[in-house]
């Protein structure tokens, strides 16, 4: 018998561009709590995915209990004994507690019925056992997160796996619900089934886990015993990592404050978020995936209503109720979901430049054909998009090319503030380097840039300044030529701790 | 510039690919019997035409926004009754019998694109199938259930009308045709030459986009559920003028699937974004040629159903097979 209860060894995963995990090893011992952490990208999902038999790792190989294993699907890891809660639960809101927990495995009579009354029964006290008392006939989606997560845990435990994993587990919880969860983990230790716990937030693997891995581009870079570890050794092993990449940052000339954001509020979601952003700089966003990057830049562009806070543009108070007023007010908003929420992919190239600026290419109600074309061509040899045509629908593009055109999008609508949510996400190297050009130009002519990203050298590389968010409120501005303007502490900031002076 | 090519020559294939069909159509009916391409019976085809031409003008536009409007049939039939209504009551002017249709149809259509805009109903198909309900009830509630004739003149004139004999060809020809041709034309510069047109086709293909690049995505959905109750009133017009009653029991005639089927074999889909004047246009002759051409053969009603149901899945499956081919031969030219 071996040591360990799951064990994953030299696991390497390349996806088309990228390699995702790098002779990865994970060893789980029986009956522990193993904390996994990492930066965003780092390839925590791969991860999982190649454990719960989503993805198959081009080399390496899995062992539960010291045999080797072969996962062609998720019905082969659960099998053998590794179960998932991830982050998105898959929960059937409209079902039952109990047809939630026996999705696949229903117990029936001997005419070949459903036997509901053995299935509640058991369902009853799979949940009693975690220390939830529910009537299982309720609708799943009635009841909240907390229980909703405990139904997963539930699945898992009537599979008999020996290995759960629970992936960001507290990110959609409360504080009550947090302990709760704490304590069926440490429960559920003492039966001997072993938990990987994925977390950002520190202070939770301190509280909660045996041992602690950490994982950086793919690779794993150390595990250790929970107390022979500390925060600032937890982010040291999780930034530093190379700067393999290259930025050619050209500055622009620091102007006004062209938007100023006061007390920003939406419930839940924005605490009191303030900043100002620059003419002629670059403005970075940094923070962990889900600390309301996004949310603040969506609510400054009227995409969802705000509760609270005044926005400035060129000084002047501004109220922006609608996408439309914000374009109106010059400003620009390159959304992260391209295809959702960025481009209409069924139309044109063409169709698509124009999109964001309707009325500035028609004379009346006319559209202005020639005006159009000109554009387009234009657009298309500026920021070299390769399309056969303007007139090629722009679903048929590849990503760089299709973020092209949405950056070519807001060019044309004249803004003063542009705002790129995640710009070079899923797009190759070359693309990235132009997209990094836009940007460098527009800030040459006095333009104002914010930039959200997840990818650290992105941030350094590119912006004059960075402000730090984590769960909805702003945790650090730093200036370029400030000494705090470096990976480690705008991470601590990230992760929730202090930076100094 | 190759792929360009291939993809404005599929285009025109689309479009030339049902006008050949319906040309096809014309000559097999033309050998099959002589009764089908005299003057008169073409000049019938026409008038048969123009009503579900007319509602499928609005049923296209809710089509391209990936919606639809159940409700086009009952609202046309309810337009017909308010007016048969004011009939009854004794108003005779046949102004304000035109105005108060329209404005009928029109704010019907309103209130569905309301429905699904500012009350956030799902999917307009819930809510026009509830007021196609509604609106079959109301034709028959506002004429006592009666079926109203003795329209006036001026009222009948656009769907009974037609060009004087005297004319070399052309003679016979119905004025609501023309009428049909005129909005044909207008609908067609407007979908693909004004910002609000294109806009209809964005906010099908992507509304949330539209809205993040400013486009009133909203109003623009509204605006398509108006004008197709808009385009319902003009085609109660040309009923009355072509029956001379107004009978709210034909809210249940097959007007909204007449019309769907005239937009699917013209090229349009239920996932929005697709769709033109020119080949709704033709679809809704096929429909009527069809019908028209098993009249003249004397098969039965049901028969004649059968083929009309067989065309529309014929229609789309070459549709679909078509755009698969497309997307392989794009595949290859990739690779």
């Amino acid at each position: 018998m071996s040591e360990y209860v799951v064990e994953l060894k030299d696991a390497t995963k390349r996806f088309p561009g990228v390699v995702a995990l790098k002779n990865m090893s994970l060893s789980v011992k029986p009956g522990e709590i193993l904390g996994l952490i990492g930066e965003n990208g780092a390839g925590k999902s791969t991860l999982i995915k190649v454990l719960t038999g989503v993805h198959q790792a081009d080399e390496g190989k899995i062992c539960v209990n010291g045999e080797e294993q072969h996962f062609r699907n998720p019905n082969d890891s659960a099998a053998a004994g590794i179960a998932c809660v991830y982050q998105e639960l898959n929960i059937e809101k409209l079902l039952s507690v109990t047809d939630n927990i026996f999705i696949n495995k229903w117990i029936r009579k001997k005419s070949g019925l459903l036997d509901y009354h053995a299935m509640h029964k058991q369902a009853k006290e799979v949940m009693a056992s975690l220390g939830i008392d529910i009537d299982p006939a309720k609708a799943a989606g009635t009841l909240g997160m907390g229980v909703q997560q405990m139904i997963e845990i539930a699945k898992a435990i009537l599979i008999d796996a020996k290995m759960i994993i629970m992936d960001e587990p507290t990110s959609s919880l409360g504080e009550k619900e947090v302990e709760q969860l704490m304590k069926i983990c440490r429960k559920l230790r003492d039966r001997n089934i072993s938990i990987v716990f994925v977390s950002h937030k520190l202070e939770e693997l301190f509280e909660l886990c045996d041992r602690v891995t950490v994982m950086r581009d793919g690779e794993h870079i150390w595990t250790k015993e929970i107390d022979q570890t500390d925060n600032d050794d937890l982010i040291t092993a999780m930034v530093g990592r190379s700067m393999d990449k290259q930025f050619i940052k050209e500055f622009g000339q620091k102007g006004e404050a062209t938007l100023m954001v006061e007390n920003l509020k939406e419930g839940g979601v924005l605490f009191d978020v303030s900043f100002e952003a620059y003419a002629g700089q670059i403005l970075g966003f940094a923070g962990l995936v889900g600390a309301g990057r996004t949310e603040t830049m969506r609510a400054i562009f009227g995409a969802d209503p705000i509760d609270s806070g005044k926005i400035y543009i060129h000084g002047k108070e501004v109220k922006i109720n609608s996408p439309r007023q914000a374009i109106k007010n010059g400003i620009a908003f390159l959304t992260e979901d391209r295809k959702g929420q960025g481009l209409v992919l069924a139309q044109s190239v063409q169709m698509n430049l124009i999109l964001a600026n309707l009325s500035g290419f028609s004379d009346g109600p006319f559209l202005n054909q020639k005006k159009i074309e000109e554009t387009g061509a234009a657009n298309i040899s500026a920021l070299r998009i390769k399309t056969p045509s303007q007139l090629e629908v722009a679903g048929q593009l590849s990503g760089g090319n299709q973020q092209k055109v949405v950056i070519g999008k807001w060019i044309n609508s004249d803004a003063d503030i542009f705002i790129f949510d995640e710009p070079t996400r899923g797009i190759d190297v070359g693309a990235k380097v132009e997209v990094y050009n836009v940007m460098n130009s527009l800030v040459k002519a006095g333009k104002c840039v914010i930039m959200i990203s997840s990818e650290m050298p992105e941030i350094l590389g590119m912006s004059d300044r960075v402000v730090v968010m984590r769960s909805g409120s702003v945790m650090a501005t730093m200036d370029r030529d400030s000494k705090h303007f470096n990976e480690e502490d705008i991470m601590k900031a990230a992760w929730g701790g202090k930076v100094d002076g | 510039m190759d792929k360009a090519k291939v993809k404005s020559k599929s285009n025109l294939m689309n479009r030339l690919g049902s006008l050949a069909a319906l040309l096809v159509l014309c000559v097999i009916l033309a050998f099959a019997t002589p009764n089908f391409l005299t003057q008169s019976n073409i000049m019938n085809i026409f008038k048969q035409t123009s009503v579900n031409a007319l509602i499928s003008t609005g049923m296209l536009v809710c089509l391209i926004t990936a919606g639809i409007d159940l409700s086009v049939g009952a609202n046309a039939i309810f337009c017909t009754c308010i007016m048969g209504m004011l009939l009854q009551r004794g108003v005779t002017n046949p102004f304000l019998m035109i105005l108060a249709g329209v404005l009928a149809g029109v704010l019907v259509g309103f209130i569905n694109g309301t429905l699904l805009t500012r009350l956030d109903l799902p999917h307009p198909f819930v809510s026009t199938l509830g007021m196609k309900n509604v609106l079959w009830g109301m034709a028959l509630v506002v004429v006592n259930s009666q079926i109203v004739s003795g329209f006036p003149a001026q009222v009948t004139w656009l769907g009974s009308a037609t060009l004087p004999n005297r004319i070399p060809i052309l003679g016979g020809f119905p004025v609501s045709f023309l009428l049909v041709i005129v909005i044909f034309a207008v609908m067609g510069v407007f979908l693909s030459k004004t910002s609000l047109g294109r806009s209809i086709y964005c906010v099908g293909g992507n509304a949330e986009a539209a809205r993040l690049s400013g486009i009133r995505s909203a109003n623009v959905l509204t605006f398509c559920y108006t004008l197709s109750g808009f385009m319902s009133a003009l085609a109660a017009i040309v009923l009355i003028g072509r029956g001379g009653i107004a009978n709210g029991a034909n809210a249940t005639q097959p007007y909204d699937t007449d019309a769907i089927a005239a937009c699917i074999i013209g090229g349009a889909s239920f996932n929005g974004g697709k769709g033109t004047m020119s080949g709704t246009l033709i679809g809704a002759l096929i429909i009527t040629v069809i019908r028209n051409g098993l009249q003249l053969l004397s098969v039965s009603t049901a028969v004649q159903n059968i083929v009309i149901g067989l065309v529309i899945i014929l229609a789309v499956l070459i549709d679909v097979t078509r755009e698969k081919m497309e997307a392989k031969a794009r595949r290859l030219a990739a690779a």
